[in-house]
């Protein structure tokens, strides 16, 4: 059985919690770095993680993308959206395509 | 001069010819696999799109929600509130063959079906607003996990189409050419050997037939003299 976690400051993670996920909520970009090693480590298949986190993780991203799991999806923090994710989307068109035709 | 390592013999040339065979043959299937995989990408990057702005958009409602309901309640409330959930998501993921790639197909069966369950509090100590709140991020949870599948299966097909996109291009632009040079080179090669052999022997014949016509006028000389 595989678990679904959500990462994030606190505030933005804490609503997920009545859906019945797991949620980590992280005071630094640090402490989000070695949970989400830890989370794919043990078995998770989706990570949730807040754009306002993301922004410091390319890295760590950019390790998880071409794994299959865990799948790191970002999601809009409380604070707002940051257009990491769309990005990325259109990012991964041109890595495949060579150029963003949509 | 491409391809100087390479010896001008006859077997060189037929390891070279079927290697050329080979090659344009798996020019045409990787070719194949790309545009498939391009197809397929493109519809799933389109859908990739208009969920993410869907969720994005849902979640951004859900948090407004949250917002509103931790200032009519205090934060402790609201946290203890959530503590104990009632609802829980049991996740399972098998993974489906799109073109060799695999991608993961998630199956998830929440463990209460009633959408009303989702509340994991009374309602006496807290406020209408955190319901709000919790419905709207219910709401949005569907398409989340949707969103989480068809992103990751977009990321994994990108990073196929660049592998076989590069395949495709350095065989077209690079091998192919380069063997076919290669063979080019050693049948001519091969050509100018034969045709030297070939002149060498006219030679060696013209010499021989010289050397006999002498000979023989000699010989001819000499029996004419003894008459």
């Amino acid at each position: 059985m595989y678990k679904i976690a959500v990462l994030g400051d606190k505030d933005s993670v804490l609503g997920f919690k009545a859906l019945g996920l797991d949620v980590y909520p992280v005071e630094s970009v640090d402490e989000a770095r070695s949970t989400l090693h830890r989370l794919a480590r043990e078995n998770c298949a989706i990570v949730y993680l807040t754009e306002q986190l993301a922004r410091y993780m390319g890295d760590e991203l950019a390790q998880y993308k071409d794994e299959l799991t865990p799948a790191v999806i970002l999601i809009p923090g409380k604070e707002g959206s940051l257009g990491i994710g769309m990005g990325n989307v259109t990012k991964s068109v041109e890595r495949a395509v060579g150029a963003d035709i949509l | 001069m491409p391809a100087i390592n390479v010896n001008p013999t006859r077997q060189e040339l037929t390891r070279l010819k079927t290697r050329l065979k080979t090659s344009i043959r798996g020019h045409k299937l990787l070719k194949d696999k790309r545009d498939e995989l391009m197809r397929q990408f493109m519809d799933v990057v389109r859908e990739n799109r208009a969920l993410r702005a869907k969720v994005e958009e849902g979640l951004m409602h859900a948090h407004a929600s949250f917002t509103v309901a931790s200032a009519v309640m205090s934060s402790e409330f609201m946290e203890q509130a959530l503590l104990y959930p009632k609802q829980s998501v049991e996740l399972d993921m098998s993974f489906k063959n799109v073109m060799s790639v695999n991608v993961p197909e998630y199956q998830f069966k929440t463990r209460n079906d009633d959408p009303g369950e989702v509340y994991p509090y009374g309602f006496a100590t807290t406020s209408g607003e955190l319901d709000t709140a919790v419905a709207a991020l219910s709401d949005v949870f569907q398409d989340m996990l949707r969103l989480a599948q068809i992103e990751k299966t977009s990321q994994l097909l990108a990073e196929e189409i660049e592998k076989t996109r590069r395949r495709v291009n350095a065989l077209e632009y690079v091998k192919i050419p380069q063997m076919q040079e290669s063979i080019k080179y050693i049948s001519m090669k091969l050509d100018e050997n034969e045709r030297s052999n070939t002149i060498r022997l006219m030679k060696v014949k013209d010499m021989l037939l010289e050397d006999a016509q002498d000979e023989r006028r000699q010989a001819d000389a000499q029996a004419l003299a003894q008459t």
